[in-house]
Protein backbone atom coordinates (compact mmCIF):
# COMPACT_ATOMS: atom_id res chain seq x y z
CA UNK A 1 0.00 0.00 0.00
CA UNK A 2 2.76 2.19 1.37
CA UNK A 3 4.90 1.57 -2.44
CA UNK A 4 1.32 2.09 -4.67
CA UNK A 5 0.82 5.75 -2.58
CA UNK A 6 4.78 6.54 -3.52
CA UNK A 7 4.73 5.51 -6.92
CA UNK A 8 1.52 7.90 -7.71
CA UNK A 9 2.90 10.36 -5.34
CA UNK A 10 6.28 10.07 -7.97
CA UNK A 11 4.08 9.78 -10.95
CA UNK A 12 2.03 12.91 -9.63
CA UNK A 13 5.31 15.13 -9.25
CA UNK A 14 6.71 13.97 -12.71
CA UNK A 15 3.56 14.85 -14.08
CA UNK A 16 3.89 18.63 -12.16
CA UNK A 17 7.36 18.80 -13.22
CA UNK A 18 6.60 17.90 -16.85
CA UNK A 19 3.67 20.34 -16.77
CA UNK A 20 5.96 23.06 -15.42
CA UNK A 21 8.64 21.96 -17.62
CA UNK A 22 7.08 23.85 -20.22
CA UNK A 23 5.31 26.83 -19.56
CA UNK A 24 4.01 28.67 -22.44
CA UNK A 25 2.14 24.81 -23.73
CA UNK A 26 1.11 24.73 -20.35
CA UNK A 27 -0.95 28.62 -20.35
CA UNK A 28 -2.36 28.32 -23.55
CA UNK A 29 -4.05 24.89 -22.60
CA UNK A 30 -5.13 25.96 -19.19
CA UNK A 31 -6.55 28.90 -21.18
CA UNK A 32 -8.52 26.81 -23.87
CA UNK A 33 -9.71 24.88 -20.63
CA UNK A 34 -10.68 27.85 -18.59
CA UNK A 35 -12.37 29.34 -21.48
CA UNK A 36 -14.10 26.47 -22.41
CA UNK A 37 -15.43 25.80 -18.92
CA UNK A 38 -16.38 29.57 -18.28
CA UNK A 39 -18.90 29.48 -20.75
CA UNK A 40 -21.82 27.11 -19.42
CA UNK A 41 -20.66 28.12 -15.63
CA UNK A 42 -21.56 31.50 -16.76
CA UNK A 43 -25.15 30.23 -18.33
CA UNK A 44 -25.48 28.54 -15.05
CA UNK A 45 -24.56 31.13 -12.67
CA UNK A 46 -26.31 33.80 -14.90
CA UNK A 47 -29.60 31.79 -14.22
CA UNK A 48 -29.38 31.37 -10.74
CA UNK A 49 -29.02 35.14 -10.69
CA UNK A 50 -32.25 35.26 -12.63
CA UNK A 51 -34.18 32.66 -10.32
CA UNK A 52 -32.72 34.85 -7.48
CA UNK A 53 -33.86 38.10 -8.98
CA UNK A 54 -37.25 36.46 -9.99
CA UNK A 55 -37.76 35.66 -6.56
CA UNK A 56 -36.47 39.06 -4.64
CA UNK A 57 -38.45 41.51 -7.43
CA UNK A 58 -41.85 40.02 -7.70
CA UNK A 59 -42.72 38.57 -5.65
CA UNK A 60 -43.44 35.08 -7.39
CA UNK A 61 -44.25 32.64 -4.91
CA UNK A 62 -46.69 35.29 -3.10
CA UNK A 63 -50.32 33.95 -2.80
CA UNK A 64 -52.92 36.26 -1.39
CA UNK A 65 -55.65 34.26 0.47
CA UNK A 66 -59.11 36.60 1.14
CA UNK A 67 -61.78 35.57 3.34
CA UNK A 68 -65.16 36.24 2.77
CA UNK A 69 -66.56 39.19 4.02
CA UNK A 70 -68.69 37.94 7.09
CA UNK A 71 -66.24 35.32 8.18
CA UNK A 72 -65.58 36.00 12.15
CA UNK A 73 -63.15 36.06 14.41
CA UNK A 74 -63.79 32.53 15.44
CA UNK A 75 -63.34 31.75 10.85
CA UNK A 76 -60.37 33.68 11.25
CA UNK A 77 -58.74 31.86 14.01
CA UNK A 78 -59.40 28.34 12.59
CA UNK A 79 -57.87 29.68 9.61
CA UNK A 80 -54.81 31.19 11.36
CA UNK A 81 -54.27 27.43 12.98
CA UNK A 82 -54.91 25.46 9.83
CA UNK A 83 -51.76 27.64 8.22
CA UNK A 84 -49.46 27.63 10.98
CA UNK A 85 -49.85 23.77 10.37
CA UNK A 86 -49.76 23.71 6.73
CA UNK A 87 -46.76 26.73 6.41
CA UNK A 88 -45.49 27.70 9.34
CA UNK A 89 -44.30 31.23 9.30
CA UNK A 90 -44.58 31.77 5.85
CA UNK A 91 -48.02 33.87 6.48
CA UNK A 92 -49.04 37.00 7.99
CA UNK A 93 -52.50 38.14 8.57
CA UNK A 94 -53.30 41.65 6.76
CA UNK A 95 -56.99 43.04 8.44
CA UNK A 96 -59.44 44.58 6.31
CA UNK A 97 -59.05 47.95 8.18
CA UNK A 98 -55.23 47.74 7.74
CA UNK A 99 -55.77 46.83 3.61
CA UNK A 100 -58.05 49.97 3.58
CA UNK A 101 -55.16 52.24 5.37
CA UNK A 102 -52.73 50.64 2.78
CA UNK A 103 -55.17 51.76 -0.42
CA UNK A 104 -55.82 54.96 1.37
CA UNK A 105 -51.60 55.77 1.14
CA UNK A 106 -51.72 55.43 -2.39
CA UNK A 107 -52.09 58.74 -4.75
CA UNK A 108 -55.73 59.47 -5.57
CA UNK A 109 -57.28 56.95 -3.55
CA UNK A 110 -58.06 58.50 -0.38
CA UNK A 111 -61.39 60.05 -1.96
CA UNK A 112 -62.59 57.58 -3.50
CA UNK A 113 -62.17 55.54 -0.44
CA UNK A 114 -63.77 58.20 1.79
CA UNK A 115 -67.22 58.19 -0.62
CA UNK A 116 -67.05 54.58 -0.04
CA UNK A 117 -70.00 53.73 2.40
CA UNK A 118 -67.91 51.30 4.24
CA UNK A 119 -64.66 49.00 3.94
CA UNK A 120 -65.52 47.05 0.77
CA UNK A 121 -62.40 45.06 1.27
CA UNK A 122 -62.24 41.08 2.78
CA UNK A 123 -59.68 40.41 6.06
CA UNK A 124 -56.46 38.49 3.99
CA UNK A 125 -53.51 36.62 4.61
CA UNK A 126 -50.74 36.83 2.81
CA UNK A 127 -48.51 33.42 1.73
CA UNK A 128 -45.22 33.52 0.85
CA UNK A 129 -44.34 29.72 0.68
CA UNK A 130 -40.70 28.08 0.80
CA UNK A 131 -41.68 26.09 -1.98
CA UNK A 132 -41.66 28.34 -5.03
CA UNK A 133 -42.47 25.22 -7.77
CA UNK A 134 -45.37 26.49 -9.57
CA UNK A 135 -47.24 22.56 -9.29
CA UNK A 136 -46.43 22.62 -5.89
CA UNK A 137 -48.01 26.38 -6.03
CA UNK A 138 -51.10 25.47 -7.55
CA UNK A 139 -51.81 22.61 -5.40
CA UNK A 140 -51.53 24.88 -2.52
CA UNK A 141 -53.97 26.73 -4.09
CA UNK A 142 -56.54 24.41 -4.73
CA UNK A 143 -56.27 22.79 -1.33
CA UNK A 144 -56.59 26.10 0.27
CA UNK A 145 -59.69 27.42 -2.03
CA UNK A 146 -61.14 24.08 -0.36
CA UNK A 147 -60.79 25.55 3.12
CA UNK A 148 -64.45 26.83 4.42
CA UNK A 149 -64.75 30.42 4.93
CA UNK A 150 -62.28 31.15 2.37
CA UNK A 151 -63.39 33.55 -0.63
CA UNK A 152 -60.90 33.49 -3.17
CA UNK A 153 -57.13 32.44 -3.45
CA UNK A 154 -54.95 34.66 -5.93
CA UNK A 155 -51.63 33.38 -7.33
CA UNK A 156 -50.08 34.50 -10.75
CA UNK A 157 -49.85 31.46 -11.95
CA UNK A 158 -49.22 32.42 -15.51
CA UNK A 159 -46.13 34.60 -14.61
CA UNK A 160 -44.72 32.02 -12.32
CA UNK A 161 -44.90 29.14 -15.06
CA UNK A 162 -43.91 31.58 -18.13
CA UNK A 163 -40.76 32.68 -15.58
CA UNK A 164 -40.27 28.60 -14.71
CA UNK A 165 -40.39 27.47 -18.55
CA UNK A 166 -38.03 30.49 -19.14
CA UNK A 167 -35.47 29.31 -16.65
CA UNK A 168 -36.10 25.67 -17.66
CA UNK A 169 -35.50 26.73 -21.29
CA UNK A 170 -32.28 28.36 -20.05
CA UNK A 171 -31.12 25.24 -17.67
CA UNK A 172 -31.49 22.92 -20.84
CA UNK A 173 -29.44 25.53 -23.17
CA UNK A 174 -27.02 25.65 -20.50
CA UNK A 175 -26.70 21.57 -19.89
CA UNK A 176 -26.17 21.50 -23.53
CA UNK A 177 -23.47 23.89 -23.50
CA UNK A 178 -22.16 21.97 -20.35
CA UNK A 179 -21.50 18.43 -23.05
CA UNK A 180 -20.55 20.27 -25.75
CA UNK A 181 -17.64 21.99 -24.04
CA UNK A 182 -17.26 19.12 -21.76
CA UNK A 183 -16.18 17.16 -25.15
CA UNK A 184 -14.21 20.26 -26.60
CA UNK A 185 -12.45 19.87 -23.27
CA UNK A 186 -12.05 16.23 -23.76
CA UNK A 187 -10.68 16.29 -27.08
CA UNK A 188 -8.24 19.56 -25.96
CA UNK A 189 -6.72 17.38 -22.88
CA UNK A 190 -6.55 14.15 -25.24
CA UNK A 191 -4.53 15.91 -27.63
CA UNK A 192 -2.13 18.02 -25.10
CA UNK A 193 -1.65 14.60 -23.49
CA UNK A 194 -1.33 12.52 -27.15
CA UNK A 195 1.88 15.39 -28.19
CA UNK A 196 3.10 14.53 -24.35
CA UNK A 197 2.58 10.53 -25.24
CA UNK A 198 4.77 11.43 -28.48
CA UNK A 199 7.77 13.43 -26.79
CA UNK A 200 8.31 10.94 -24.12
CA UNK A 201 8.43 7.74 -26.59
CA UNK A 202 11.86 7.22 -25.69
CA UNK A 203 11.28 7.29 -22.48
CA UNK A 204 8.42 4.52 -22.27
CA UNK A 205 10.36 2.48 -24.43
CA UNK A 206 13.10 2.27 -21.96
CA UNK A 207 10.95 1.77 -19.48
CA UNK A 208 8.77 -0.86 -20.90
CA UNK A 209 12.24 -2.69 -21.28
CA UNK A 210 13.04 -2.41 -18.07
CA UNK A 211 10.18 -3.47 -16.43
CA UNK A 212 7.60 -0.92 -16.00
CA UNK A 213 3.81 -2.01 -16.47
CA UNK A 214 1.42 -0.17 -18.83
CA UNK A 215 -0.28 1.36 -15.23
CA UNK A 216 3.42 2.44 -14.00
CA UNK A 217 3.99 4.38 -17.62
CA UNK A 218 0.29 5.60 -18.08
CA UNK A 219 -0.24 7.22 -14.67
CA UNK A 220 2.16 10.34 -14.99
CA UNK A 221 -0.09 11.24 -18.56
CA UNK A 222 -3.21 10.45 -16.38
CA UNK A 223 -2.24 12.88 -13.39
CA UNK A 224 -0.89 15.72 -16.19
CA UNK A 225 -4.39 15.45 -17.33
CA UNK A 226 -5.84 16.03 -14.13
CA UNK A 227 -3.69 18.66 -13.08
CA UNK A 228 -4.39 20.74 -16.61
CA UNK A 229 -8.22 20.31 -15.82
CA UNK A 230 -8.03 21.27 -12.59
CA UNK A 231 -6.12 24.14 -13.56
CA UNK A 232 -8.62 24.98 -16.17
CA UNK A 233 -11.44 24.93 -13.95
CA UNK A 234 -9.37 27.01 -11.29
CA UNK A 235 -8.88 29.29 -14.20
CA UNK A 236 -12.66 29.16 -14.81
CA UNK A 237 -13.68 30.14 -11.33
CA UNK A 238 -11.14 33.33 -11.43
CA UNK A 239 -12.60 34.46 -15.15
CA UNK A 240 -16.39 34.06 -13.45
CA UNK A 241 -15.10 35.65 -10.68
CA UNK A 242 -13.42 39.02 -12.22
CA UNK A 243 -16.57 39.17 -14.83
CA UNK A 244 -19.08 39.30 -11.75
CA UNK A 245 -16.93 42.00 -9.75
CA UNK A 246 -16.96 43.81 -12.98
CA UNK A 247 -20.87 43.59 -13.47
CA UNK A 248 -21.72 43.79 -10.01
CA UNK A 249 -21.70 47.65 -10.44
CA UNK A 250 -23.63 48.75 -13.17
CA UNK A 251 -26.22 45.85 -12.17
CA UNK A 252 -26.53 46.90 -9.10
CA UNK A 253 -27.10 50.91 -9.95
CA UNK A 254 -29.74 49.33 -12.72
CA UNK A 255 -31.70 47.25 -10.35
CA UNK A 256 -31.31 50.08 -7.69
CA UNK A 257 -33.20 52.38 -10.61
CA UNK A 258 -36.20 49.69 -10.33
CA UNK A 259 -36.09 50.04 -6.21
CA UNK A 260 -34.33 46.71 -6.22
CA UNK A 261 -31.97 45.96 -3.81
CA UNK A 262 -30.85 43.02 -6.10
CA UNK A 263 -26.66 42.17 -5.50
CA UNK A 264 -24.99 40.05 -8.63
CA UNK A 265 -24.21 36.68 -7.30
CA UNK A 266 -20.70 35.32 -7.98
CA UNK A 267 -19.67 31.62 -7.95
CA UNK A 268 -19.39 30.47 -4.51
CA UNK A 269 -16.66 28.58 -3.08
CA UNK A 270 -18.28 25.34 -3.59
CA UNK A 271 -19.00 25.97 -7.11
CA UNK A 272 -15.53 27.04 -7.81
CA UNK A 273 -14.13 23.71 -6.14
CA UNK A 274 -17.22 22.09 -8.50
CA UNK A 275 -15.52 24.18 -11.57
CA UNK A 276 -12.30 22.15 -10.39
CA UNK A 277 -13.73 18.60 -9.90
CA UNK A 278 -15.21 18.98 -13.10
CA UNK A 279 -12.03 20.03 -14.73
CA UNK A 280 -9.91 17.52 -13.31
CA UNK A 281 -12.48 14.49 -13.92
CA UNK A 282 -13.00 15.84 -17.39
CA UNK A 283 -8.87 16.02 -17.63
CA UNK A 284 -8.50 12.76 -16.48
CA UNK A 285 -11.26 11.38 -18.83
CA UNK A 286 -9.47 12.74 -22.12
CA UNK A 287 -5.90 11.73 -20.67
CA UNK A 288 -7.40 8.05 -20.06
CA UNK A 289 -8.25 7.94 -23.85
CA UNK A 290 -5.22 9.21 -25.24
CA UNK A 291 -2.72 7.19 -23.09
CA UNK A 292 -4.74 4.21 -24.66
CA UNK A 293 -2.11 5.35 -27.34
CA UNK A 294 0.67 4.00 -25.38
CA UNK A 295 -0.85 0.55 -25.10
CA UNK A 296 -1.25 0.61 -29.27
CA UNK A 297 2.50 1.55 -29.64
CA UNK B 1 18.99 -21.44 -15.96
CA UNK B 2 17.49 -20.56 -19.79
CA UNK B 3 16.56 -23.52 -21.99
CA UNK B 4 15.87 -22.95 -25.56
CA UNK B 5 14.34 -25.64 -27.55
CA UNK B 6 14.14 -26.01 -31.85
CA UNK B 7 13.01 -21.91 -31.72
CA UNK B 8 11.97 -20.23 -34.60
CA UNK B 9 11.67 -17.15 -35.42
CA UNK B 10 10.11 -15.40 -38.47
CA UNK B 11 9.48 -11.64 -39.57
CA UNK B 12 6.48 -10.44 -41.40
CA UNK B 13 7.49 -10.85 -45.16
CA UNK B 14 9.20 -14.07 -44.14
CA UNK B 15 12.71 -13.06 -43.21
CA UNK B 16 13.43 -16.16 -41.19
CA UNK B 17 16.18 -15.03 -38.14
CA UNK B 18 16.17 -18.20 -36.28
CA UNK B 19 15.84 -21.63 -37.56
CA UNK B 20 15.35 -24.83 -35.23
CA UNK B 21 17.72 -23.41 -32.24
CA UNK B 22 18.22 -25.35 -29.15
CA UNK B 23 20.77 -24.58 -26.39
CA UNK B 24 21.40 -24.53 -22.21
CA UNK B 25 22.44 -21.74 -20.43
CA UNK B 26 23.23 -23.00 -17.02
CA UNK B 27 22.61 -20.10 -13.95
CA UNK B 28 25.76 -17.96 -13.09
CA UNK B 29 27.31 -19.33 -16.87
CA UNK B 30 29.05 -16.47 -18.82
CA UNK B 31 27.72 -17.55 -22.34
CA UNK B 32 28.63 -15.18 -25.69
CA UNK B 33 26.55 -15.49 -28.74
CA UNK B 34 28.67 -15.22 -31.80
CA UNK B 35 28.55 -14.71 -35.58
CA UNK B 36 28.86 -12.27 -38.62
CA UNK B 37 26.14 -9.23 -39.22
CA UNK B 38 22.48 -11.24 -39.50
CA UNK B 39 23.44 -13.94 -38.30
CA UNK B 40 20.44 -13.78 -35.51
CA UNK B 41 21.94 -12.48 -32.25
CA UNK B 42 20.65 -9.51 -31.51
CA UNK B 43 17.13 -11.87 -32.48
CA UNK B 44 17.92 -14.19 -30.06
CA UNK B 45 18.80 -11.74 -27.57
CA UNK B 46 15.27 -10.12 -28.16
CA UNK B 47 13.93 -13.55 -27.85
CA UNK B 48 15.44 -13.70 -24.45
CA UNK B 49 14.31 -10.44 -22.93
CA UNK B 50 10.99 -10.98 -23.91
CA UNK B 51 11.03 -8.28 -26.23
CA UNK B 52 9.91 -10.69 -28.82
CA UNK B 53 8.37 -14.30 -29.11
CA UNK B 54 9.82 -16.81 -31.07
CA UNK B 55 7.44 -18.31 -34.00
CA UNK B 56 7.78 -21.50 -32.66
CA UNK B 57 9.25 -23.64 -30.31
CA UNK B 58 9.58 -23.32 -26.40
CA UNK B 59 12.08 -21.03 -24.71
CA UNK B 60 12.14 -21.31 -20.57
CA UNK B 61 13.69 -18.11 -18.67
CA UNK B 62 13.76 -18.48 -14.67
CA UNK B 63 10.96 -21.15 -15.52
CA UNK B 64 8.96 -18.92 -17.10
CA UNK B 65 8.27 -20.76 -20.33
CA UNK B 66 8.15 -16.84 -22.50
CA UNK B 67 5.85 -18.37 -25.40
CA UNK B 68 2.99 -18.77 -23.07
CA UNK B 69 4.01 -15.61 -21.19
CA UNK B 70 0.99 -13.14 -20.46
CA UNK B 71 1.58 -9.86 -22.11
CA UNK B 72 0.83 -8.17 -18.76
CA UNK B 73 3.33 -10.75 -16.62
CA UNK B 74 6.02 -9.41 -19.07
CA UNK B 75 7.10 -6.60 -16.99
CA UNK B 76 7.69 -8.58 -13.92
CA UNK B 77 9.85 -11.30 -16.05
CA UNK B 78 11.82 -8.19 -17.33
CA UNK B 79 12.66 -6.94 -13.71
CA UNK B 80 14.80 -9.72 -12.98
CA UNK B 81 16.60 -9.23 -16.23
CA UNK B 82 19.67 -6.56 -17.07
CA UNK B 83 19.56 -5.11 -20.22
CA UNK B 84 22.00 -3.20 -21.95
CA UNK B 85 21.74 -2.24 -25.50
CA UNK B 86 24.48 -1.49 -27.95
CA UNK B 87 23.34 2.31 -27.45
CA UNK B 88 22.94 2.27 -24.35
CA UNK B 89 18.91 3.96 -24.88
CA UNK B 90 20.06 6.34 -21.86
CA UNK B 91 17.45 8.97 -20.75
CA UNK B 92 18.82 12.35 -21.45
CA UNK B 93 16.60 14.85 -19.89
CA UNK B 94 17.94 13.20 -16.41
CA UNK B 95 21.18 12.91 -14.20
CA UNK B 96 23.11 9.83 -14.49
CA UNK B 97 21.64 8.95 -10.78
CA UNK B 98 18.13 9.33 -12.31
CA UNK B 99 18.73 6.69 -15.14
CA UNK B 100 19.32 4.88 -12.12
CA UNK B 101 16.78 5.25 -10.11
CA UNK B 102 14.14 4.33 -12.76
CA UNK B 103 14.43 0.87 -12.30
CA UNK B 104 14.00 1.39 -8.87
CA UNK B 105 11.59 3.50 -9.20
CA UNK B 106 9.26 1.45 -11.39
CA UNK B 107 9.33 -1.58 -8.50
CA UNK B 108 8.11 0.72 -5.98
CA UNK B 109 11.14 0.98 -3.88
CA UNK B 110 11.10 3.30 -0.81
CA UNK B 111 12.84 6.79 -1.92
CA UNK B 112 15.87 6.27 0.43
CA UNK B 113 16.35 2.64 -0.26
CA UNK B 114 16.68 3.55 -4.01
CA UNK B 115 19.07 6.37 -3.29
CA UNK B 116 21.16 4.12 -1.83
CA UNK B 117 20.66 1.42 -4.12
CA UNK B 118 21.27 3.67 -6.99
CA UNK B 119 24.68 5.01 -5.64
CA UNK B 120 26.24 2.11 -4.89
CA UNK B 121 25.56 0.45 -8.62
CA UNK B 122 27.49 3.88 -9.56
CA UNK B 123 30.46 3.14 -7.55
CA UNK B 124 30.16 -0.64 -8.54
CA UNK B 125 30.55 1.13 -12.00
CA UNK B 126 33.41 4.22 -10.79
CA UNK B 127 30.66 6.73 -11.77
CA UNK B 128 29.81 7.65 -8.11
CA UNK B 129 31.53 11.29 -8.62
CA UNK B 130 29.41 11.77 -11.65
CA UNK B 131 26.02 11.08 -10.41
CA UNK B 132 24.58 14.36 -11.09
CA UNK B 133 25.70 14.91 -14.56
CA UNK B 134 23.91 14.66 -17.44
CA UNK B 135 24.50 11.42 -19.49
CA UNK B 136 25.23 13.45 -23.09
CA UNK B 137 28.20 15.13 -21.33
CA UNK B 138 29.66 11.53 -20.49
CA UNK B 139 31.90 9.72 -23.09
CA UNK B 140 30.95 6.39 -24.82
CA UNK B 141 32.67 4.27 -22.14
CA UNK B 142 31.12 5.95 -19.38
CA UNK B 143 27.15 5.74 -21.28
CA UNK B 144 28.02 2.13 -21.22
CA UNK B 145 28.94 1.63 -18.08
CA UNK B 146 26.26 3.78 -16.78
CA UNK B 147 23.97 1.89 -18.61
CA UNK B 148 25.41 -1.62 -16.99
CA UNK B 149 24.72 0.30 -13.67
CA UNK B 150 20.56 0.75 -14.67
CA UNK B 151 20.98 -2.92 -15.63
CA UNK B 152 22.05 -4.24 -12.49
CA UNK B 153 20.26 -2.18 -10.06
CA UNK B 154 17.73 -3.95 -9.47
CA UNK B 155 19.89 -7.20 -8.94
CA UNK B 156 18.93 -9.29 -11.86
CA UNK B 157 19.69 -12.95 -12.24
CA UNK B 158 20.40 -12.67 -15.84
CA UNK B 159 22.60 -10.07 -17.45
CA UNK B 160 22.19 -9.46 -21.36
CA UNK B 161 24.00 -7.48 -23.51
CA UNK B 162 23.64 -6.73 -27.24
CA UNK B 163 27.19 -5.51 -28.69
CA UNK B 164 27.75 -3.47 -25.36
CA UNK B 165 31.58 -2.72 -26.55
CA UNK B 166 30.73 -2.32 -30.16
CA UNK B 167 31.46 1.71 -29.97
CA UNK B 168 34.12 1.82 -27.52
CA UNK B 169 38.02 2.35 -27.43
CA UNK B 170 39.84 -0.59 -26.14
CA UNK B 171 40.08 0.81 -22.89
CA UNK B 172 36.56 1.81 -22.42
CA UNK B 173 35.64 -1.67 -23.63
CA UNK B 174 37.78 -3.67 -21.09
CA UNK B 175 36.81 -1.48 -18.23
CA UNK B 176 33.19 -2.68 -19.86
CA UNK B 177 34.11 -6.09 -20.24
CA UNK B 178 36.04 -6.03 -16.53
CA UNK B 179 32.20 -5.48 -14.71
CA UNK B 180 30.57 -8.35 -16.58
CA UNK B 181 33.22 -10.80 -15.38
CA UNK B 182 32.36 -8.72 -11.97
CA UNK B 183 29.07 -9.70 -12.32
CA UNK B 184 29.42 -12.59 -13.20
CA UNK B 185 31.71 -13.74 -10.27
CA UNK B 186 28.84 -13.14 -8.19
CA UNK B 187 26.84 -15.98 -10.10
CA UNK B 188 24.97 -13.70 -12.50
CA UNK B 189 24.46 -15.40 -15.78
CA UNK B 190 26.12 -13.39 -18.52
CA UNK B 191 24.79 -13.29 -22.03
CA UNK B 192 26.30 -11.16 -24.39
CA UNK B 193 25.84 -10.72 -28.25
CA UNK B 194 29.00 -9.99 -29.90
CA UNK B 195 30.41 -10.28 -33.69
CA UNK B 196 34.13 -11.04 -32.39
CA UNK B 197 33.59 -13.77 -29.10
CA UNK B 198 36.90 -14.86 -29.43
CA UNK B 199 39.21 -13.35 -27.02
CA UNK B 200 37.07 -11.41 -25.31
CA UNK B 201 37.25 -13.07 -22.08
CA UNK B 202 41.05 -14.45 -21.46
CA UNK B 203 41.02 -15.38 -17.78
CA UNK B 204 37.53 -16.18 -18.20
CA UNK B 205 35.63 -19.40 -18.99
CA UNK B 206 33.31 -18.17 -21.33
CA UNK B 207 30.70 -20.49 -23.40
CA UNK B 208 30.72 -19.04 -27.06
CA UNK B 209 27.64 -20.08 -29.07
CA UNK B 210 27.87 -18.87 -32.47
CA UNK B 211 25.42 -18.46 -35.29
CA UNK B 212 25.17 -18.24 -38.81
CA UNK B 213 22.12 -17.33 -40.72
CA UNK B 214 19.87 -18.36 -37.94
CA UNK B 215 21.33 -21.64 -36.97
CA UNK B 216 23.22 -22.54 -34.24
CA UNK B 217 26.34 -24.04 -35.48
CA UNK B 218 28.50 -24.63 -32.47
Amino acid sequence: MKAWLQQHLAALVRAARRIAGSPLNTLLSILVIGIAMTLPAAGYLCLDNLKALGANSSNAQQMSLFLHTGAGEKMRSDIEKRLETLLPGQWRFVSRDAALRQMEANEGMAEIIASLPKNPLPDAFILEPNDADPDHLETLRATLSAWSGVAHVQLDSAWIKRFDAFLRLGRLAAHLLAVIFAVGLIAVTFNTIRLQVLGQAEEIEVARLIGATDAFIRRPFCYSGVLQGALGGLMAALLLLVGVLALSPPVSRLAALYGSAFVLRGPSFLHSLALIASGAALGWLGAQLSVRLIRDQ
Amino acid sequence: MIVGSQLYKRYPGGFEALKNVSFTIADGEMALIGGHSGAGKTTLLKLLSAIERPTSGSLIVNGQNLIALRPAALPFLRRNLGLVFQDQKLLFDRSALENVLLPLEIIGLAPREAQRRARAALDKVGLLAREKTNPIALSGGEQQRLAIARAVVNRPTILLADEPTANLDEESARQVLDLFVAFNQVRVTVIIATHAPQGLFPDCAARVLTLSHGSLIA
